[in-house]
Formats: C-alpha cells, structure tokens, sequence
C-alpha cells in the first residue's frame, strides 16, 4: 500500500497519504478532526451557507480508505462532529452512510473539544483508548509516551530547491504522533508554530499528505 | 438658476471669474442627471458644488441636501477642506462632514440621527449607510448627489456597487439629482449610461480641455538598471529636480516603491529638503499630517502613490513625477492633471522609467499622449456577485419585494438587461445558498413572510452583513505599531504574508523608517526602532494597471528599428544586445525563448497580447506542459510576455500553440485551474459566501481559517453549476480569458515560431522575473520536488527555517 511506514514504541504503523493512519497489525484505521456538519453549524449561527457538500466528502474518502486497508476496527480521534447539534442534525443520507462503514467494524469516537458528548449515532464513545502500547486521545498530553492525537490540524511548509510547498502532515518523533485533520473543510496550522515546539524533540519527522505520503524532517521555526 | 449674489460678490472678492462650465452646470441645476466632462484643475468640483451652494443660500433646508461619493478618503478630506473656506466667506450657515473608513464610530453614529447638509463619502461608506433601517430618514430631503472621479469609479466594481446604491437612494427619494465630474475620457456617454436612471438620458457637459500637457522623461546621467521597480538610480536627478520646483508630486506605482524610494531619497537629502510619504497602508493621523504640511506649503516634495491620485487639490504642486512606467496612458494624463492648478497653463509632468524596458514604454507612452490617443475598455454587464452583496444590503435594510427590487435593479445601466431569472438565481443564493442539495431550508440566511416579503431569519446577521460590505479585494493587513513601551504609537499596515516571514530581529520601512520586528501581540506587528540591520522591503498589493494594447503596438513598431536614435543610448545599446543574443519580437512572428536560470527552465513567450490573453496563454500552455510530464512549477504574464518556470526545458514550442488543441481544452482546464480559484476567492467574498470579517474575529482578535480553494474544489466536484461557479466563469471570461486575443495571435503569426536558445537570461525577459502575480501551478512537479527534500533526508541534510506564503482563507 502506498504510505509512510514509522514505528511508534513498537508498533509498526503506516501513515496514508489521505491522511488516515493504518495499524496493520490490529486492523486498525484512525482518522482524526473530520468535523461532520461543519457547514451546517456555520449556517445555523447565521454565517456563511457554504457547500453543504463536505460531510459526504470526508465519509466518501474514509470509505476508500476503509475499503482499501480492509480495516475491522476504526478509531475517530476527536472532533469528529462540528458540534453536539452538528451530530444530532446529520442529514439521513449521512447516518446512513455512517451505519454502512460501521457494519461489521468495532468503531470508537474519541471525544473532542467540539464534540464533548455522547452522539445518536452507533459506536462506542471514550474519552480516550488505550491498545497495546498505544494511547489514543484528542489532545495530545505533554510527556506522554505511545500517545497518538489529533486537535492540532498540523501541516507542514517545506523549502524545496523551487518552491515552499505546503501539506497537511502527520508529526511525530519516537514518543507521539499527531495526525492532520481528515474533514474536508479544516485548515491547519504550521509546524513551525510555537504550539508543536514542546511536543516534539530533535529528530521529528513531518509526513506530508498528498498523491504520496512523504516524510521530511518536521520544520520548525528557526530560534531568534 | 440664477447664482445668487452672495456667491457672485465672492467669486468678484477673489478675483476670479466663473468659468462657462460652471455656470453651465448652475444653468441646469435641475436636470435630472448631468455629466461634466472637465480637465483636473479646471474648478470641476465648484462646479458640482455651485448648485447646492446657490440652493442652501436662497432657502432654509433642514437635514441631508447633498451627498459628495468619491472614490478616496483623502478626496473626501480634501474637498471638505477645499469647500469650507468659501462657505465660510460667504458666510453660508451650511454643515459639511466627511464620513469613510476613518470617521469614529460616534460621529457616525451623530450623523445617522442628525446629518449635515453635504455629507462627503466613499462608495463603501453609502452603501453601508444604505443598510440601516433607518435610510429613509437620514436620506429624508435629499436633494443632489455628486459622483467625483466617476471616470475612475465607472472602470470598477466600487462603481458598480455605488450605482446600485443610487438606485436604492432613488428609491427613498424620487427627486434626487444626479450629478457626475469625470476627467477627460474617450467615450463620455458609456459613462453617461451608469450615471442616468435607466432609460432616462443624461446630458453631457464638456468644459475646455485647456492647453496640453508637458511632459517628458527625466534624463539621468546614471542608466537604469534591465530589471526592477525601484528608480534608485535617478535619486540625485530627483532631487535635483524638487530643488528646482515649489512642490513636486512623486507618483508611484506600488507602496512598496514608494517607500524604498523614500528612504533612499532622504539617505541622498544632504540640504534636508522638506519631504513626506504618503499612501493608504499608513497610519491616518500621519496621513493628515502630511496632507496638512502640504497644504500649508510646507513640504517641498510628497513620495506618493495612488492615494494622492484622483483630483486632490494642491493648490502650489507645479511638477509631477511619475516612478515606474505609467501603464495606462490615460492614468497618467489624469496624473498630470495635478501639477499647476492654475486653469490655462500647461501641466508640467517627467517620466522617470524603472528599468530599461520602462524606457521604452515611457517613450511610447509620450508618444501617444502627443497624439491625444487615450484608451480604455469596455466595462460589459454588471457583475452578479455585486449584485448579491446589494440584495443582502438591501436585506439588512429591512423586509423587501423581490419585484420592487428587481425593478429598481434594473434601472441601473451596467445591470438594465438583467434578466428576470438571473436576478432570482441570485436572490436565491442569498436566501438559501442555492445549491442543488437544499441542505439549509433550516436556516435560510432570508426567509419569505407570509405576505411575500423577504426579511433576515437572523436579525444579528445584518450585523455581519454590514461587517463584509464592499468590493476592494485587498490582501489581510495585520496594524504595525511601536511595543506598547516605546508608546505603542501606530505607524501603519503590513500584509499578513509579509509579517508572517519576519522573525524578531528582522526590520523592515513603514513611513520611512527602518523598524525591527520584536513580535505578534493580538494581531498586532510591534516594532522597535532598532535599525540595525538592513531592511527587508514590506510588501504591499499594489495595484496592477493593464498597458493598453496600443502601447503595445507603438513598442513593436519601435522594434522594427535598426537603430533607435530617440532612446537614452542606455537603452538603445540593451535593445541592440537582445537582438544580438537572441532577436527582438516582430508583429507578424512569435518569439519563444528558452533558456536556464536560477536553478529552473525557462520559457518566455513574446505574444504582445496584453496581460488577460498572456495570462490566458500561460494557463494553456502551462496544462500542455504539464500533459507531456515537463513540469512546469508557475507562470507569470505581462502586457508583452509570459514566462513559465518548470523543472524540464521545452524542446519544441512549436506544438505547443496548435489551436485547435488549445480551444479544444479550453472548457476542461479552466474548471481547475489557479486564476479560476482567484477569481472564485474575490467573487466568492463579495458575494457573502465568504467572511472576511466575522463578530467572533473582532472579539478575540483571531479566527481559524481554511483555504478558499478547498470551497472551490467542493462546488467543481458536487455542484458545478451553481451561481457562484457561474459568476466565476462570467468574471473569469471578462477579466482574464480573452482567447479571441490569442486566436487572434496564432492567426497573425501562422505557427512562424523562432524559438531561441540563448543559453542565458536575455535583456527583454529580465524584468518578468521581478514581476508580481505568480501563478503556482499545483501538478507533478511539486511530488517530484518534494520526493527530492524526502530523498535529501537520507543524506542527512535538514530542512530549517520556514516562510509562510501569504493565501486567503476561509473564516470558520
């Protein structure tokens, strides 16, 4: 398959260039920050009425990653419904959708900042999750070890000879690994931002997302 | 009308007599809509104001009786200034006030619930007045509006909006008078047709243009260089020339400029001359500083870019300097109009070219001044994205009928064959967002009342409705001021992009002066005034003026010299150099030139098209570049050439310009490709789809965003025809397509292609690399790039430090 292999405290994983991280080994596939019903909360709060097109969008590319890892346990890390009304109001063609990727597939919902609460929709709701010596959270704890997260929606500026091109990218080094935001309407923020310095020690690597998953030294803001 | 004495004793006080267009424009003062077509200088404002003076004079008149819209806050300042001395010798008891962008939030607020007699505003500024429930009564009286610089306004969307702002004010009060003050231009009736209410006629009046204008280049001892903007080669010329005169005007083209050019000017300024800088990034109180200076005679010269443009009277300037090639020659007679107020003498005005290729536009510009061949273009219908930011106004304002709407619409010339269904398709986007999956029926932005009448589901959205309001798309600005310990004085603007690459302890100018970068605080750039490194130059949008393709021609032909006895010998010599390393572009052939430089492969394409159609090309051949796996990374498009930069060189051209295979793409490559997203993004914001100001951002100062690209690609993907992706294809094909040029290119050159190898960077194609408006291109070559950092990895070498590129985004 076409991803990034890294070991994090022994367990062998493979980030995907949609995003998505594949653990072979458990048959587990994480993706992190899809944020369901974006459009529709903006709308409701009387903002923008943007394409109300992005939660098909975000389950449309899980459901090709699903079918290509052929993954039996899915683990959303946080942040998985724009809000608690997003998740309650998902549109019927949706729930659907999530019912047909659920099937047969044990499914977690990691809480997150946005969606902080149980949801009507099926799976098992954790505040975090513990397999193997993995610890599956939202937000990413200082000092932990084995930790995979989310939240951050990292992405990562690169220099090349040419041009600086800019991703979303998976950041990690020996101890975490926090992944970028699968929804499709999400930004980002740099890896060079002040947020990932104590996150990360020397050595972290960046994988960028895109037609391939690329991995390259995490940049990081030079000191001043 | 007759002007009554108090006027007529005023004008004999001064010594001055009422020139026939003045008098003409009191003569008609009734007429429904009127045009006066008169050279900068030439009273043009007095004569708008004549009839209100007269009117307020003879007649007691409580509440609004006349609005000034001009196109600058700083023309709003100005004529306020300007009228208040004689109302004030004539004793009048008339309220004037200005009120833009700067005015504070009370004194807005006075002016809703008790305005003066003239008010003087911008076109953003009306509409957002507009918006109030309480219009009608503001406006309750209303007599006169005055439309200054509306040649200027007529070109842009500024002037789209504010037509259908006068159609809304015409809707609050029938007997409105409209009034309209160009400078001197081609086609006056085009401007006419915006002026007028729909169908009615609007009477043109046209003063004498006065005599010629004088102007010349600036003869420096010192050549300028064969690229770049800044002019520093002809500081001591400058200087030479403001110690010549009472008050010289220095003109240029971008912020940026002006202010390198300031700083290297005062470096040169051993008399210590009195000098100022002056445009839109900075602070206002230093702005009003240095208007006040100027009007007071102290300052002997103002470095200057467009926001001193546009009619202000200065009273004592009697040179104008013009930095960087004008491209437009219309802008720059307009320009000129500044220097000598005094009616029957000649402006004086010197050209002073950037680079070397300037020195050829600027000669080819002189030219077509003498022969009085001013150009511009065709504005076509009134954009629909304008269109949805004026109904949400309308909206904001309070309940309205679509019909009552439509037919007020439709009273404005650039929108008078807007068809029915169009004008719903855009009601409808604003009530629902009108996409093909009615996701939002439970919260429609607008919603109809039983008894048809469209009103807000969500009063509090009026107040983001007004927070969006206008046309401008200028780049996010972050506020520039000194660390809260040095004073926290404010000092101006920078672009987001730009402050995003500084790291403490860089310094960049900003009114001048070299300030060291300490940090961020709430979005705020503090400065220290540390200047102890050399700065890096802020950037700021400039405005991008299209050459006219006249000028075009006139270049081509001069091209046609063996030997060019007119030209500085400088530039004389450069032309002779690219004709012996390469060959000089001819009318009926096309020059290609391929050739390494800084690490890239090159391509420049000769087309003389003007910018739309290089743009245009360099989209198509840059997809056909990319179809046979060459890799092209970006392009950048002139009014002469386009230059596309790619990992492989193009072996053979020649191909590459087949018509047909360009037509036949056409249709599938626009749908992806980067000025589709550009144009998206400024129609998109216009349109209310995106926020570029939220409550929530002006609360906590900060607001998470995503790329405006990512909306585009979602509607190209799941509602290809819905109204926004219809609008962009409209403003795309209006702005930056015009394939009948480029047909109109292949026709002429009949695949006569002399594609040349020079091996090096050529006198011609040196100034594209500085140009602005890069275009990216998001294909296989950023993998390769990128697979190459990855690869590097292994060899131990690391990536360090990052720049952040300035993008839109998409508040959330």
């Amino acid at each position: 398959m076409n991803g990034h292999e890294i070991t994090l405290v022994g367990a062998d994983l493979t980030a995907l260039p949609s995003g998505a991280l594949f653990w072979r080994d458990a048959g587990l596939l994480c993706v992190s920050d899809l944020h369901l019903g974006k459009a529709d909360r903006l709308a409701r709060r009387g903002g923008s009425m943007l394409p109300p097109y992005e939660t098909r969008d975000t389950l449309d590319r899980l459901s090709a990653d699903l079918e290509a890892t052929d993954a039996s346990t899915v683990i959303c890390l946080g942040d998985s419904f724009d809000d608690l009304d997003a998740a309650l109001s998902l549109p019927e063609d949706a729930r659907l959708q999530i019912a047909r990727l659920q099937a047969g597939r044990s499914w977690m919902w990691i809480e997150g900042n946005h969606d902080p609460g149980p949801v009507d929709l099926g799976g098992t709701h954790l505040a975090e999750h513990v397999q193997g010596p993995l610890t599956f959270r939202h937000i990413a704890v200082p000092g932990a070890c084995g930790e995979v997260s989310g939240h951050y929606h990292p992405k990562a500026h690169v220099r090349t000879r040419a041009k600086t091109i800019t991703r979303p990218a998976f950041l990690c080094d020996g101890n975490r690994l926090i992944l970028p935001s699968y929804g499709t309407y999400t930004g980002g923020l740099g890896s060079h931002d002040p947020a990932f310095a104590p996150l990360f020690g020397d050595g972290a690597q960046a994988i960028l997302t895109g037609r391939q998953a690329l991995a390259v030294p995490m940049p990081r803001a030079v000191a001043s | 009308m007759e002007l009554p004495q108090i006027i007529t004793d005023w004008f004999d006080g001064q010594g001055w007599s009422i020139h026939p267009h003045q008098r003409a424009m009191a003569d008609r003062a009734d007429a429904p809509a009127l045009l006066l077509i008169a050279p900068t200088g030439g009273g043009k404002t007095m004569a708008g104001f004549l009839p209100t003076l007269a009117d307020l004079a003879s007649r007691q008149h409580t509440g609004l009786h006349t609005l000034y819209v001009s196109p600058l806050k700083a023309l709003a300042a100005d004529i306020k200034r300007n009228l208040r001395r004689p109302v004030d010798e004539m004793g009048l008891p008339i309220r004037i006030e200005d009120r833009t962008g700067d005015t504070s939030a009370t004194q807005k607020k006075r002016q809703r619930a008790d305005p003066p007699h003239i008010l003087l505003t911008t076109p953003e500024s009306l509409a957002l007045l507009t918006s109030y429930e309480d219009a009608p009564r503001m406006f309750a009286g209303l007599q006169r509006i005055i439309i200054d610089e509306i040649h200027a306004l007529a070109e842009s969307k500024r002037g789209d909006q504010l037509f259908l702002a006068l159609a809304a004010l015409e809707g609050m009060v029938p007997q409105l008078r409209r009034v309209g003050l160009s400078a001197t231009v081609e086609d006056p009736s085009t401007i006419a047709h915006l002026l007028a209410r729909h169908p009615d006629p609007c009477e043109i009046l046209t003063a004498d243009p006065g005599p010629a204008p004088d102007i010349a280049m600036l003869e420096t001892a010192e050549a300028p260089p064969w690229a770049g903007g800044g002019a520093a080669y002809a500081i001591p010329a400058v200087l030479e020339e403001v110690k010549r005169h009472r008050t010289t005007l220095i003109f240029h083209n971008t912020r940026a400029q002006a202010e390198l050019f300031f700083h290297n000017l005062w470096l040169a300024n051993d008399e210590a001359l009195p000098i100022g800088i002056h445009h839109g990034s900075l602070d206002r109180n230093q702005r009003d500083r240095v208007e006040q200076a100027m009007v007071r005679g102290e300052l002997r010269a103002i470095v200057c870019t467009g926001s001193l443009d546009l009619g202000i009277d200065w009273g004592d300037v009697d040179l104008v300097i013009q930095i960087g090639a004008p491209k437009n020659v219309k802008r720059l007679v307009q320009r000129i109009g500044r220097a000598n107020h005094r009616y029957n003498a000649p402006s004086k005005a010197l050209l002073v070219p950037a680079n070397r290729f300037e020195v050829v536009e600027c000669v080819a510009a002189l030219e077509a001044v003498k022969a009085h061949t001013l150009d511009g273009d065709a504005r076509g219908r009134g954009p629909r994205d304008v269109l949805c930011q004026h109904i949400l106004i309308a909206a904001a304002a309070g309940p309205f009928d679509a019909d009552a709407l439509y037919a007020q619409t439709i009273t404005t010339g650039a929108f008078a064959d807007l068809t029915r269904p169009e004008f719903d398709a855009c009601l409808d986007f604003c009530a629902t967002g009108g996409y093909a999956l009615r996701a939002y029926d439970k919260w429609q932005r607008l919603k109809q009342a039983p008894d048809g009448r469209w009103h807000l589901r969500d009063p509090r959205a009026a107040q983001r409705i007004r927070m969006n309001i206008g046309t401008i798309q200028d780049t996010d600005t972050l506020k520039v001021r000194l660390k809260r310990s040095r004073g926290g004085k404010p000092l101006g603007e920078i672009e987001e992009g730009f402050a995003a690459s500084l790291t403490p302890g860089d310094t960049f100018l900003i009114g001048g002066q070299i300030v060291r970068y300490e940090g961020l605080n709430q979005m705020t750039v503090e400065v220290t005034r540390r200047a102890d490194r050399k700065p890096k130059i802020a950037t700021f949008m400039g405005t991008k003026f299209a050459t006219s393709t006249q000028l075009s021609h006139r270049i081509l032909e001069m091209f046609r010299q063996d030997t060019w006895p007119d030209l500085p010998p400088h530039t004389a010599d450069w032309l002779a150099l690219h004709r012996k390393l390469s060959k000089l572009p001819e009318h009926g052939r096309l020059l290609v030139e391929s050739f390494p430089h800084d690490g890239r492969e090159n391509t420049v394409i000769y087309g003389f098209a003007g910018r739309n159609a290089q743009q245009t090309l360099g989209l198509l051949v840059s997809k056909r570049l990319e179809e046979e796996g060459l890799n092209p990374l970006g392009f950048v498009s002139t009014d002469y050439a386009t230059l596309i930069w790619g990992l492989d060189g193009v072996p053979d051209p020649a191909p590459l310009f087949d018509i047909d295979a360009l037509r036949d793409g056409l249709d599938k490559w626009l749908a992806g490709n980067a000025v589709m997203k550009r144009t998206f993004r400024a129609s998109a914001t216009i349109a209310g789809l995106i926020e570029r100001n939220t409550p929530q951002a002006k609360k906590s100062g900060r607001q998470a965003t995503f790329s405006s690209d990512i909306l585009y690609d979602t509607l190209l993907k799941y509602d290809p025809d819905h109204l926004m992706m219809q609008i962009t294809r409209e403003e795309a094909m209006r702005g930056l397509v015009d394939f009948g040029r480029i047909e109109e290119m292949v026709r002429r050159t009949q695949g006569r292609i002399d594609h040349i190898q020079p091996g090096r960077i050529t006198p011609l194609a040196a100034p594209l690399f500085l140009e602005p408006g890069r275009v990216p291109i998001k294909g296989l070559a950023e993998e390769r790039l990128l697979a190459e950092e990855a690869a590097r990895v292994l060899e131990g070498a690391g990536v360090t430090e990052q720049t952040v590129k300035p993008v839109w985004r998409v508040p959330y």
